[in-house]
């Protein structure tokens, strides 16, 4: 007999103590990998280019995170006198909590059983949970377009007025994308995506998983390209673009609210990549079917993934130019969304054929 | 449980909706309206219609108000001067309260039945909110949904000819 699903009804007290435990759990794996992210990304740059990196702070500068956030935390806190107050103080939040709310529903691990329930590892299993993703990755324009605006400074405006466009362009293709994944999984929860990447590879190929980057290559390009664009990464920073907009929407911005956008970037970051996996690379299951690879824990697999991607996202920054920004509205509009549309249509033909 | 939550979240659309009509500056009301749909998407939740509100936040506070933020923004439309309407008050008041009266009269006079026809909260929660909708548009409302498309195309078409100097 399998234990019932752990629920608010069936046993509020351990739903209640479960819940905290897993959201802090999350949380504080986030915050730590946003932390570590930044050093990770001045040490792989570094190297990249002949430099060393931090080396000051701690071994090979490990403590370099601390530092910086020590630093932030007592710089003067400064608002421009010609700043409108309050979407100037609210902005720095709004582009922080679309960020961190998302990863709720990135699943990292298979159903546990504790104190005689079911309890899946993932902290809420939409069953919208694709559309919630792209839900709140709209409201993450919210923060950029309001610190552009309020801290009145052209460069800020400027940084915002293009993010803004860039991002309302690239959401389009993305949605796209994603599309084609739900024609073949048939469901928009992400557990229920994960557990169908787990089959076998087209029914045939038994130790490899039916993960969808085989069976949609076109459409994990598209995704990785536009989840770029959307988190303002480089080569697509034009937002921030240092050598035109000082440091784009966030140049008036000082001690924590730059901290905060300065996380927000990574989180971005850590919330693509997590996305990339769950939806494209199977998320928490091992890349082959084998005893070895079963045995390891899902979330250590999320995690290989989510880090293997950043590191990926970090060599595209070492490697590619800023570009130009009609090239960017070109590729966005041109490039990306017609191919998308037609990945839609092929995987719909493909999915007609083989019923 | 639940009805304290409606409360509270009544409370904040209640108090948003007024502040879209009082801010001073327009950035300001529109982020007070993008925090009403928001609140809205809340109520979907409750009501067991996740696509809804996942629909309204991407539609409505993700993408609509960003727009209108963005020809805001650009326009850069100041904080207006403060002009007083002494003459609308009468009438608009008296408008909005035979509006109150209308509403409360005909809230009253309903009657709370169950869900009628085929779809319950049952088929909802086990069938999924939805796959509910999208066969209901692709097999019932087809022609409508066709119409409602073409009608968007035309409207994009319409837009780009207007911007463009030569086409």
């Amino acid at each position: 007999m399998t234990p019932e699903m752990l629920s608010l009804s069936n046993s509020p007290g351990i739903f209640i103590g479960i819940m905290l435990v897993k959201l802090i759990v999350v949380f504080a794996v986030v915050m730590l990998s946003v932390a570590y992210a930044t050093w990770c990304e001045r040490k792989v740059i570094g190297h990249m280019q002949t430099r060393l990196g931090p080396m000051r702070t701690g071994w090979h500068g490990l403590l370099q995170p601390f530092a910086d956030g020590i630093k932030l935390f007592f710089k003067e806190d400064f608002i421009p006198a010609q700043a409108s107050k309050v979407p100037y103080l609210l902005a720095p939040m709004m582009i922080l909590v679309p960020a961190l709310i998302t990863v709720a529903v990135i699943p990292f691990g298979p159903d546990i059983t504790l104190f005689g329930f079911q309890i899946p590892q993932q902290i809420s299993d939409l069953n919208i949970g694709v559309l919630y993703i792209l839900a709140f990755a709209g409201l993450g324009i919210y923060g950029i377009v309001l610190a552009g605006w309020a801290s009145n400074s052209k460069y800020a405006l400027l940084g915002g007025v293009r993010a803004t466009a860039q991002m309302i362009s690239y959401e389009l293709a993305a949605g796209l994308t994603i599309i084609a994944v739900f024609m073949l999984s048939e469901t928009l929860s992400l557990r229920g995506i994960v557990a169908l990447q787990q089959q076998d590879l087209w029914g045939v190929c038994s130790f490899v998983p039916n993960w969808y980057v085989f069976t949609q290559p076109l459409a994990f390009c598209l995704f990785v390209v536009t989840g770029l664009a959307e988190i303002n990464r480089t080569p697509f920073d034009m937002p921030e673009a240092e050598s035109e907009l000082v440091s784009g929407f966030c140049t008036e911005y000082s001690s924590m609210k730059y901290a905060l956008f300065f996380m927000a970037e990574y989180a971005n970051m850590i919330v693509i990549a997590a996305i990339t996996a769950t939806l494209f690379l199977g998320g928490w299951s091992a890349p082959l079917n084998i005893a070895i690879f079963t045995m390891i824990p899902g979330f250590v697999w999320l995690l290989l993934k989510v880090y293997s991607l950043m590191f990926f996202f970090m060599w595209l920054r070492a490697t590619f130019p800023r570009v130009r920004y009609d090239q960017l509205m070109q590729l966005g509009w041109k490039v990306m969304l017609p191919l998308a549309l037609a990945n839609v249509v092929i995987t719909g033909l493909v999915v007609v054929i083989l019923q | 449980m639940e009805i304290i939550f409606f409360y509270l979240v009544a409370l904040i659309v209640v108090i948003s909706g007024i502040l879209v009509v009082r801010c001073q500056s327009p950035v300001n009301s529109a982020l007070a309206l993008v925090n009403t749909f928001f609140c809205l998407a809340i109520y979907y939740v409750m009501l067991r219609a996740p696509f809804m509100a996942a629909v309204q936040i991407m539609v409505y506070a993700g993408a609509i108000m960003v727009l209108i933020l963005f020809v805001i923004m650009l326009l850069n439309l100041g904080t207006e001067a403060k002009k007083r309407y002494t003459q609308g008050i009468v009438w608009s008041s008296l408008a909005s309260l035979l509006l109150l009266v209308n509403v409360v009269y005909f809230l009253k006079r309903g009657q709370v039945t169950d869900s009628v026809g085929d779809i319950t909260a049952y088929t909802v929660q086990s069938f999924g909110h939805t796959e509910l909708i999208g066969k209901a548009l692709f097999t019932e409302f087809l022609l409508p949904f066709e119409i409602a498309s073409i009608l968007l195309l035309v409207a994009i078409v319409g837009a780009v000819v207007l911007a463009k100097k030569d086409v």
